[in-house]
């Protein structure tokens, strides 16, 4: 087979020499723009794992590779004055130089012809029987036909530059340092016995107070190291064409056209911080290699079966990527948190290590976190996260694991059923701290279905006292009601035949913020007037005195998914012109007249929540700040904690249901808002919630177990003693 | 996890009295149900008039559509067909429904593909109404129609399915693939206080046989998915052609939680079923 390979980095040349040593009756040549000796970049990272590759996969390089190496098994993290260090993290660095060099050596000893200096045009590619598109980020092959290989770009909202020092780290550092322009980090990671990369990165609009856009490359240099002179204890930064930068996630639908097949940073990069573009590529080269060698005669196949082997390991490093930036773009909002917290979130960022994976890398460190967590001396045994009591007022909740069993809707007038109390009962004896009512309405016009159950007469809490006290008595579970009105979305069938269908017959009138019916098959409600505002109030303090009554530990009040206060917040669905609607603040009025309503009602010793809606899932309703903005009123008001819901506000939303869904959500409100949070959202295992709740993410969580789980409560429990 | 099979009825020499043997060996079959794809643009059968024929020349195996393009049917003839084949089945309809992945089978009946998931969304909400009043005869077996599934991969797709639907129906993939869709099917049903879960459905394409029943396969999901470019060639090199990969396949489905699995045919012959079910028979 004859093989071109444009572009002489770390895949196209591993690639060539692979394909030589598979066999020698390969003709391959790899064609470099640049010379032999000129590359950009300081030290490149690998772990373990790909370490492990690279030596199944030509083991000369293998070990020329690690006699040069640097390795390391610690993360530093400083921060706050405090440097949190992290070990068990397995890593290995060498000098991108060096590695080029050992590549082009090895490619030579097998038979691999290189040509430097040459430029290939992307409309004039060398005759072969297969042409590798090594071309990095900026590939004109590439580029030269977007549409066939269905180019996605993502430009990111920091700026970075990619210096060196001649300061060797001990380990994987991360320096967090403020001055008068902004928040900046570093990624700095040793890579050979006299030098470490040190990549400085901030938001863009720090970079440009600080004039770092008009800077040149001595300026910057200066700049930087004055920021970090403390760190940098008096080496210096070094430069090699270290411009200031965007970093682009690429990502490429296809990776083959024709005989033309991409690889490494031409087919896919992933952000920085997760430092995997190297590793990446390395094992690309290695993929194709091998679909090559196994179907020799059968190009299109052994590129398809290429691209379905990588891509699924690329996407899930891409997603690992992105989500390691977004909290780097976002990381001042954690300048509350304390150094141990701090150094949990930023080790677990990715969502790739867990609070157990962690664990399994770093006991000690882990052990840290967790007695951080639990309030106890460190060296002390302490329960994981999930386990450990909150305490909010005068309410204690045993642990931090929030059961919600989904409404069957089979009530009757209002008056809970036995199932609706077994349910209950069984989330109680799963051994959660607390267990969530389904929304129980504040009069008969506020249930959704005529099932929802309720609370506007004696008789429902003598009914509820019943089951509240069966609780208390049984399990050690602390019981919160979930208080609401469906407003637009009342008067609707049993969900079990889907949501929003409205009933053929014995409805009601519906209210809401405005005459907007909720589906084109809804009743269009009557816009509340000040009566019936007033009478809405009344019932639901009402309600929360019954409430108190009846002996609920914690009352949440239903601000979300579309029903009637959260129809209020929303400009999608609150079109009023008086007091109650117009900005935020009007929007947000009436719901604050709600929750003021039953916080006075309530006692002062037990805990209020507001469940709301964190974003509407659309681009024209409620933005994310805002919510961040009522979250602040709200907590101002006395409000403990909020429970993160987001959409239902429309039918028409764009939901996202990806992994932990609404963790995102509750990290900003919880963060920026300086209030406690409960998040559920497809949170489905224990090492989830000690995750989320180590790195401060939030403080209670609703635990669905997956199907089949007897924590779900599918099976019949042994009456407690 | 119980396993279908489906009929050839877009394949090259299936589309026509071949899907009928077809349908009756499968009854005789393990097989718990026959699915049907919906193309309009493609030497292919229309799906519900398929399964139409199915139901006369089987008794026991459910009929399921994976799916029918709904927006490109008007709700109340979609309804009333149905509605007919529920009657003429007996209740062994299932209705898969999605908006479909090509453009041209929008453009072909002239429905203009601007906010086609909107009005599949209408359709959830029209189509029970149709069957409970009664008026769009005849009478369903339950009285609130036939059981009604929503594919898709979008956050949309997936609250549509959760809102107004019994359960969602993937578009095929390996097993990986699908346990992502079916946890994002959970959290959306849970996230829409829906009682109880979703019934999940997968998909899978197979072909057993000597080297050209297997490239004939290969060559016929390359011609069907022509139209995504060079991911036709991912299908293609999917197509399950072992005894293993089909075993390794349902193992996988299963792991994922998938309560009913149909398997497609790539190539025509009738034999392919009695194949599949020795295949079922070594579980």
């Amino acid at each position: 087979m004859r093989i071109a390979v444009i572009g002489g980095g770390p895949a196209g040349l591993y690639f060539g020499l692979l394909m030589r040593k598979a066999d020698p009756s390969h003709q391959v040549t790899v064609y470099e723009r640049n010379a032999p000796d000129a590359t950009f970049g300081w030290g490149v990272v690998f772990s373990e794992e790909t370490l492990g590759a690279l030596r199944d996969a030509d083991r000369v390089t293998f070990d020329a590779i690690t006699d040069s190496w640097a390795r390391w098994s610690a993360i530093d993290v400083k921060y706050g004055g405090e440097t949190i260090r992290s070990r068990g993290h397995v890593f290995s660095g060498t000098s991108r130089k060096g590695l080029l060099q050992i590549l082009q050596d090895r490619c030579r000893d097998v038979g691999v012809e290189l040509r430097f200096e040459v430029d290939v045009a992307p409309d004039a590619l060398p005759d072969a029987d297969l042409v590798v598109a090594a071309d990095g980020v900026n590939s004109a092959i590439r580029r030269a036909r977007p549409s066939v290989f269905g180019t996605r770009e993502h430009v990111h909202g920091t700026k970075y530059a990619w210096f060196g020092t001649d300061l060797v780290f001990k380990a994987f550092t991360f320096i967090f340092r403020e001055n008068e322009h902004g928040l900046f980090q570093v990624h700095a990671y040793p890579f050979d016995a006299r030098t470490s990369t040190f990549i400085v990165e901030c938001p863009e609009e720090v970079w440009q107070r600080a004039g770092l856009d008009l800077a040149g490359e001595e300026d910057s240099i200066r700049y930087c190291q004055q920021l970090f002179a403390e760190d940098l204890a008096g080496h210096s930064l070094l430069s090699n064409r270290s411009s200031w930068v965007s970093f682009v996630t690429l990502r490429n639908e296809s990776w083959h056209d024709g005989a033309v097949v991409l690889v490494g940073d031409a087919a896919h990069t992933a952000h920085f911080t997760i430092g995997s573009g190297t590793k990446l590529a390395m094992e690309d080269a290695i993929s194709l290699a091998e679909w090559l060698e196994r179907y020799p005669r059968e190009l299109e196949r052994a590129l398809t079966f290429y691209e379905l082997d990588r891509q699924p390991m690329v996407e899930r490093f891409q997603q690992a990527a992105l989500e390691s930036a977004a909290y780097f773009e976002n990381v001042r909002r954690y300048a509350g948190l304390e150094p141990i917290q701090f150094a949990s979130n930023l080790l677990t960022r990715s969502g790739r290590i867990t609070h157990l994976e962690l664990e399994r890398r770093d006991p000690p460190f882990v052990a840290a976190v967790d007695s951080w967590f639990a309030g106890r001396p460190e060296g002390s045994v302490a329960p994981p996260p999930h386990l450990v009591p909150l305490r909010s007022r005068g309410v204690t909740l045993g642990n931090r694991v929030v059961r919600w069993p989904t409404g069957e809707d089979d009530a009757k007038d209002g008056k809970p059923s036995a199932s609706l109390a077994i349910r209950l009962l069984d989330a109680a004896r799963s051994g959660a701290g607390l267990v969530l009512t389904e929304l129980v309405a504040v009069s008969p016009e506020g249930r959704i279905t005529p099932g929802t159950p309720g609370l506007w007469d004696d008789r429902h809490a003598q009914a509820w006292r019943e089951i509240v006290e069966r609780l208390h008595q049984e399990t050690d579970a602390r019981v919160a009601l979930l208080l609401g009105h469906s407003g637009r979305r009342g008067a609707t069938r049993p969900r079990r035949e889907g949501t929003d269908r409205p009933l053929r017959e014995g409805g009601w009138e519906l209210v809401s913020a405005s005459p907007i019916p909720y589906t084109e098959r809804s009743q269009i409600p009557k816009e509340l007037d000040e009566a019936g505002l007033s009478k809405v109030l009344d019932d639901f303090r009402r309600a929360a005195e019954r409430a108190e009554r009846v002996g609920f530990d914690v009352l949440e009040v239903h601000v979300g998914h579309g029903y009637l206060p959260a129809s209020f917040l929303s400009p999608l669905t609150n079109v009023r012109t008086d007091r109650y609607g117009g900005g935020p603040e009007e929007r947000l009025r009436f719901p604050l007249e709600v929750f003021d309503a039953v916080r006075a009602a309530w006692g002062k010793d037990r805990a209020v929540g507001v469940a709301l809606t964190a974003t509407d899932w659309t681009s024209q309703g409620t933005l994310p700040q805002e919510a961040v903005a009522t979250v602040r009123t709200l907590k101002e008001r006395g409000c403990d904690y909020v429970h993160i819901l987001a959409g239902h506000t429309v039918p028409w939303d764009r939901p996202e249901y990806g992994r932990l869904y609404l963790v995102p959500h509750s990290d900003r409100i919880r963060n920026e808002a300086g209030i406690a949070t409960l998040v559920g959202g497809n949170v489905t295992t224990s090492d989830e919630m000690n995750t989320i709740l180590a790195a401060g993410r939030a403080d209670l969580c609703v635990f669905d177990p997956p199907p089949g789980d007897p924590r779900g409560g599918s099976f019949v429990y042994a009456p407690s003693s | 996890m119980r396993v279908g099979i489906g009929l050839p009825s877009t394949v090259p020499g299936g589309a026509g009295r071949p899907s009928l043997e077809w349908a009756r060996r499968a009854d005789r079959g393990p097989f718990s149900s026959l699915g049907v794809l919906d193309r309009v643009v493609y030497e292919s059968l229309d799906p519900l008039l398929a399964l139409a024929a199915a139901a006369a020349v089987t008794s026991r195996v459910r009929l399921v559509t994976m799916v029918v393009v709904g927006p490109i049917r008007a709700t109340a003839v979609l309804a009333k067909q149905a509605a007919s084949l529920d009657a003429l089945s007996g209740g062994r309809l299932v209705l898969g429904l999605s908006i479909g992945a090509r453009l041209d089978d929008y453009d072909a009946p002239q429905i203009s593909r601007r906010g086609r998931g909107g009005r599949l969304s209408h359709q959830l909400l029209e189509l029970p109404e149709c069957w409970e009043r009664g008026r769009i005869g005849p009478g369903t077996t339950a009285s609130k129609g036939p059981e009604v599934l929503v594919g898709g991969l979008s956050g949309e797709s997936f609250a549509r399915m959760a809102r107004w639907s019994d359960g969602y129906v993937h578009g095929g993939g390996p097993p990986r693939a699908f346990a992502g869709a079916a946890s994002k099917a959970r959290a959306a049903w849970r996230d829409h206080g829906r009682p109880g879960r979703p019934q999940l459905w997968g998909q899978g394409y197979f072909a057993l046989g000597d080297q050209d029943t297997v490239e004939r396969g290969a060559a016929y999901l390359r011609d069907y998915y022509s139209f995504t470019g060079p991911f036709a060639e991912k299908v293609a090199a999917a197509n399950l052609t072992t005894p293993q990969a089909i075993i390794d396949f349902i193992r996988g489905y299963e792991d994922a939680g998938c309560d009913e699995l149909v398997l497609l045919p790539t190539v025509a012959e009738p034999d392919q079923v009695d194949r599949l079910a020795g295949v079922l028979a070594s579980l």
